[in-house]
């Protein structure tokens, strides 16, 4: 068991996400940086879709209530383990009554947490994640008594572990997001699609697990900025009249009326998620959905397979 | 017709306006695509003229999707005898539960009984989903009641609103901020996670307002 001693920021549980209600207008929620959710429960020997407490924007600290193995993966963050400094993407060994300290530093936005044995969460419409705009769970609070199941193996077998991020994830802050594009690229000007490409964007002030607002050179409509609202998902880069890109994140609404330019891949989504407002300077890319489904099958597969794990 | 979004979902479009019989062929298609699912087919979100089929590309690639999908879409026309649900929905109109009726009426040029009756004549089809978890978007409403979105959307509607907008009416399933027209409220849950059956209405479902006096409700 954890107690939570203080939080700061949004602070939630999520596990792979919600499936299956899109079209009653349910989001998938579930992580905002999808590698590093499943890193973290992949050190400490959890299933895929076992819920973890993702951590953004803010702090959270922590006080074993018995002994406990945990992994803290994301970007921006470090974690104090009662007085030792660990790095992110790792897994150690914490004592009853020890505090565990989940800091922000700079370089990324989220980060999360996972216990060997997995939390404990009552499933709403199958599934772990908050969802705070739907009334689909709650944020987590201080004095929150966090439950944790029972280990796949001996607890010790998991502590110590390292996951080699930088040969799979080589999150900055100043990414080359791949996209797919279209769906109505043809909304676009020419212009306006090379602009989209050519150009460097940061997240603005106004970013929430809904979405990301990015700031940068205006895209030019070629059809008018309105459109018959259609299904979206996360990733979709939808382009209101401002010509500003809207990049929609896990709580995503299930439909929009803005067309979309173009679709951030699932390899690049985490890069993304973990950039800075003002900070960060973003491009786009192009790219085939062939290679990349290709390259997040070889991603997913690395995930689970890692030898140093 | 057939578009990739992203190298996780497909958007089939059979249309590019709001109209009734395109929907429907948006709701026999869904149906035909549900009842032969394959593995990977992760979820499907019907929308006015399109339909969104989410896949997950661990399982399924693009083009084995599409041929999934063009191999049903030749089929598609032969379901559209598919019978809809037919629900009613109790409904207190004006006063408190309508504070936006009189305005409409006076607005429209129209008394406030009228607009009742007009709004509470006709049978919708629920088009699509969306906005919050279970809201059903209606359409399509006489053009008698057509008014645009309010300038300054409310911070709260109260859960229950029946409201109307552009050529469509809806019902808000959550209190939750909203730019619509209340013209009246009802009893009726929509949404309740708790629930075996979550959502009332499902997206193709057909539905009927039905005005109820004040102790009814």
């Amino acid at each position: 068991m954890l107690e939570v001693v203080d939080v700061s920021g949004l602070v939630t549980f999520q596990d792979s996400g919600r499936r299956g209600f899109a079209s009653f207008g349910v989001p998938a929620s579930g992580p905002m940086d999808w590698f590093a959710y499943q890193a973290a429960n992949s050190l400490v020997g959890n299933s895929v879709n076992t819920p973890v407490v993702e951590i953004g924007l803010g702090e959270a600290v922590f006080r074993a209530k018995r002994n406990c193995v945990l992994a803290v993966t994301g970007a921006g963050y470090e974690v104090l383990n009662y007085v030792w400094t660990f790095p992110l993407w790792t897994s150690f060994f914490v004592r009853a009554g020890w505090y565990v300290n989940i800091k922000k530093k700079s370089g990324g936005n989220w980060a999360y947490l996972a216990s060997a044995g997995g939390f404990k969460v009552e499933p709403i419409l199958n599934s772990s994640s908050t969802y705070l705009r739907g009334g689909l769970g709650d944020s987590i609070h201080a004095g929150d008594i966090l439950q944790i199941g029972k280990p796949s193996n001996e607890l010790l077998k998991f502590a110590a572990r390292n996951f080699p991020v930088e040969k799979y994830m080589p999150y900055t802050q100043s990414p080359v997001i791949e996209v797919v594009a279209g769906p109505q690229k043809e909304r676009f000007t020419e212009e306006g699609c090379r602009t989209f490409l050519n150009s460097e964007y940061t997240v603005s002030k106004t970013f929430d697990r809904m979405g990301y607002r990015l700031e940068g050179n205006s895209i030019a409509h070629s059809a008018g900025a309105d459109l018959i609202s259609e299904g979206m998902m996360t990733g979709s880069i939808q382009v209101p009249a401002n010509g500003q890109p809207i990049v929609i994140m896990a709580d995503s609404p299930t439909t929009g009326g803005y067309p979309k330019i173009a679709n951030v891949v699932k390899t690049s989504l985490p890069l993304l998620a973990q950039c800075e407002s003002d900070v960060s300077k973003i491009r786009f890319k192009e790219t085939p959905v062939e290679e990349a489904q290709t390259k997040y099958r070889d991603m997913n597969a690395a995930l689970y397979n890692h030898k140093s794990l | 017709m057939l578009k990739p979004l992203g190298d996780s979902a497909l958007l089939v479009e059979l249309g590019d306006k709001i109209d009734s019989a395109i929907n429907q062929r948006v709701h026999a298609l869904n149906a035909l695509l549900q009842v032969n699912s394959i593995a990977g087919i992760v979820e499907t979100v019907p929308a006015y003229s399109t339909l969104l089929i989410h896949y997950d590309p661990l399982i399924l690639t693009l083009n084995q999707v599409t041929h999934w999908v063009q191999d049903k879409l030749t089929q598609a026309d032969d379901s559209l005898n598919r019978k809809p649900r037919q629900l009613e929905v109790p409904t207190r109109y004006g006063g408190a539960s309508g504070p936006d009726l009189e305005a409409v009426a006076v607005s429209k040029g129209i008394s406030a009984a009228e607009v009742v009756r007009i709004h509470s004549e006709l049978e919708y089809t629920v088009y699509m989903m969306g906005f919050t978890p279970g809201f059903p978007y209606l359409g399509t409403l006489d053009e008698r009641l057509i008014m645009p979105r309010m300038e300054t959307p409310r911070t709260l509607v109260k859960a229950g609103s029946v409201a109307i907008a552009g050529s469509q009416t809806g019902i808000y399933p959550l209190d939750s901020p909203g730019g619509w027209h209340l013209i009246g409220w009802t009893p009726l849950k929509l949404f309740d996670p708790t629930s075996e059956i979550p959502f009332l209405f499902s997206p193709g479902d057909m539905i009927k307002f039905t005005p109820i006096e004040d102790d009814h409700a």
